[in-house]
């Protein structure tokens, strides 16, 4: 399929295009949305759509009003500031209980391995308005519902996953003989551990980091439950701005949150291809 | 890690024959013993790892579960509010054909005086008027009047003096249904079914709303998972069949959506789809559409099919690759060297091959879909709801937290069943991200 074969008859040359063209069209509906917003933050007017000076490319048109908006407006500013105090602690909390656990899931004899998998694995797979209710239901009965240790709790149960699955996947194509090797050199088992293995799942860990950030700096269904309004985060102030008023300056913050994405996809990568070349592999 | 050497001993007080040798370490310890001393230290100290974890995760989210569990059946609030009726109750019986006597209208008396103090007798009101309306009005009115009354009775003619709903079989069958610390009501109510003096019944026709949101919910999310498959397909196998360097390039184009904010997402299609917004501008200045009927693709079913299969496509996509990478051309080559043609070898050879990853993607975007709770609620209008958007209602708005408990404990249930599906065709470690 990659490549037409010049043997290939007028109905398969047909074909061959036609496919293109509808995953084309495809790749199109994926990234549509996202890029279509960037020049739309720039929108001179209050109006969700091209206007004719944009479209004319008039320099009119364009203008940086709803970012200025965003960081000078209080609230904006007010959630912003929330959201970096609770996902950087939610993403701490995360990764320091996710990587020990990672580490001593991942040894040979562990009993009941599967089920104690099951439990950690859970914050990722029950759905996020039931993590919510039950949150919200249980913290309140001890007191932490409306308050900033509740809301970092919980985000920071729900990067756990995230944690484990990244740093899991590092630690299989860890080789054992390396710390045998450390050991008979006359390591202490914490020497080993911080000059020989830690190195190698370093990688692992930073994406794991970067998946608890991103899902505490994301996520809006539990902090809508459980936080009070001294816990607004951008994803909540995002949420009660398209549900109710509806003001332009939604898509500058979008389109600042689309930059972060890509940041953080480009520091992944990154990440996926030094730890191929440590286990040397060839990075594809 | 084990670091005794290990020498083979041959047990000197062994002469008649049999050849039993006892392996020992150097220091004597028969092999044996120590292995399984060495194995016990490493279960402990992988345990010891884990447990910060695993305490963590039980008290901040496996709690929070099964209290919300025991939410959807707890029912203290009547034998707590009023003891000594409901004791007083025990001897009436529900189907018998008067209201109860004088000893449970004085113990109701005694009852109100301390709920009215404590001020829980509105409370029980709206908790029972969930279960037959009129009850909070009933309870709201003879709170107000209670300390009036006459201590010394008759307290049957003073209640009914008071409101006419005492002297109704309704009203005491329902305390008496509902004066267990148990009770099966929110599952029925979740069900659109209700508890009568008859037993279990479907509720009027006009009443039922669940079971119908239920179906709207499976619906749509597999509305939603055939979308996914029908667009994740065609873009998996061209990945999968491209040279390493243009697919990764490729991959970004799936992999920025996976990485972007769900509301920044949600966002852009309420910009979208709006009717003054640019696909409506853009059809309108192409001249498909005429500028007075615009199409309406936004607060209504199409709105949450097409933003949630943009945000769930990724997630199709991504183990569809990892199973077409596998699959290896050079069975397609020999079924179209036997003869096939481009059509039979696809879907007689290749097809079958990524089955697989069809049933992995679609339970995944499925499991996803009909929890989703954020996309339905800003892009669904009325009728694009889930079920999901329900219970939030019902904590948020009518703090019906018994219902919402409920309608979770069945949501929850579906989701565990078919995760259960999935770690058997997946497996539960297999998960991979980005």
């Amino acid at each position: 399929m990659s490549a037409l074969p010049a043997y290939a008859s007028t109905g398969q040359r047909v074909w061959h295009y036609t496919f293109r063209t509808i995953c084309g069209l495809i790749f199109f509906f994926l990234i549509f949305p996202i890029l279509v917003i960037l020049p739309l933050s720039f929108n001179a007017q209050d109006f969700f759509t091209f206007t004719k000076e944009m479209l004319a490319f008039d320099p009119a048109g364009y203008s940086l009003k709803h970012y200025e908006d965003f960081f000078t407006n209080p609230d904006w500013q007010q959630a912003m500031r929330n959201s970096f105090a609770i996902a950087p602690v939610a993403t701490l909390l995360a990764t320091s209980f996710g990587t020990l656990a990672a580490i001593g899931l991942s040894q040979s004899h562990v009993p009941y391995r599967s089920a104690i998998m099951a439990v950690l694995i859970s914050p990722m797979i029950v759905p996020l308005i039931i993590s919510a209710a039950g949150m919200y239901f249980f913290y309140s009965r001890i007191g932490l519902q409306g308050t900033y240790v509740g809301v970092v709790l919980a985000h920071a149960a729900l990067g756990t996953p995230f944690v484990i699955i990244t740093v899991t996947a590092t630690l299989v194509g860890f080789d054992r003989s390396l710390v045998r090797a450390a050991a008979s050199l006359g390591a202490n088992p914490v020497t080993t551990f911080f000059k020989v293995q830690m190195p190698l799942i370093v990688p692992g860990v930073v994406s794991g980091a970067l998946f608890a950030f991103i899902t505490s700096f994301d996520e809006v269904v539990v902090v809508l439950f459980l936080g009070s309004a001294g816990q607004k985060t951008l994803p909540w102030q995002m949420f009660t701005g398209l549900r109710e008023q509806i003001s332009p300056t939604i898509l500058a913050v979008a389109s600042l949150m689309v930059a972060i994405s890509i940041a953080l996809l480009t520091v992944l990568e990154l990440l996926r291809r030094r730890s191929e070349r440590l286990r040397g592999l060839t990075p594809s | 890690m084990m670091t005794s050497d290990t020498t083979a001993n041959t047990d000197a007080g062994n002469g008649n024959g049999t050849h039993t040798e006892v392996l020992t370490t150097r220091d004597g310890i028969p092999l044996k013993v120590s292995l399984a001393k060495a194995l016990r230290r490493e279960k402990l100290r992988s345990l010891a790892l884990i447990a910060p974890l695993l305490v963590f995760i039980l008290i901040t989210f496996a709690a929070p579960i099964a209290d919300m569990l025991f939410r959807s059946v707890e029912n203290g609030i009547v034998s707590d509010t009023l003891p000594k009726t409901v004791q007083a109750l025990s001897s009436w019986e529900a189907d018998s054909p008067q209201t109860p006597g004088e000893p449970v209208f004085k113990a109701l008396y005694e009852d109100l005086l301390v709920a009215t103090e404590q001020k829980t007798h509105t409370r029980l009101g709206s908790r029972l008027n969930y279960e037959a309306s009129g009850m909070s009005s009933l309870f709201r009115k003879t709170g107000r009047r209670v300390d009036r009354m006459d201590e010394a009775g008759p307290f049957k003619e003073q209640f009914i003096d008071v409101d006419d709903g005492w002297d109704e079989l309704e009203t005491w069958q329902v305390l008496k249904r509902y004066s267990p610390t148990i009770t099966s009501g929110y599952f029925l109510n979740a069900a659109d079914m209700e508890l009568t003096a008859d037993g279990v019944s479907m509720k009027p026709e006009n009443e039922r709303i669940y079971l119908y949101l239920f179906w709207r919910t499976l619906l749509l999310s597999l509305t939603i998972t055939f979308s996914c498959l029908l667009l994740g397909y065609p873009v998996a196998f061209l990945l999968a069949a491209l040279p390493a360097r243009s697919a990764n390039l490729l991959m970004i184009l799936v992999l920025l959506p996976f990485w972007t904010s769900l509301l920044v997402r949600t966002s852009a299609w309420k910009v979208l789809l709006q009717q003054q917004g640019v696909i409506n501008d853009f059809l309108v200045a192409i001249g498909i559409v005429g500028d007075a009927n615009r199409l309406v693709m936004i607060n209504n079913q199409t709105g949450t099919v097409i933003a949630m299969t943009h945000i769930l496509l990724p997630f199709m996509i991504l183990p569809l690759y990892s199973v077409m990478k596998t699959v290896s051309p050079t069975y397609v080559r020999a079924a179209k060297s036997l003869g096939a043609t481009d059509w039979t070898a696809f879907w007689r050879v290749y097809f079958p091959q990524t089955v697989p990853g069809i049933g992995a993607g679609s339970i995944l975007v499925f499991i996803l879909a009909i929890g989703y709770y954020i996309t339905p609620e800003l892009v669904g209008g009325t009728s694009g709801i889930f079920i999901s958007n329900r219970i939030a209602y019902h904590i948020s708005s009518s703090l019906n937290w018994g219902l919402a408990a409920a309608l979770g404990v069945i949501l929850l249930g579906a989701v565990m069943l078919l995760f259960y599906v999935y770690d058997k065709i997946v497996g539960i470690d297999n998960v991979k991200l980005g």
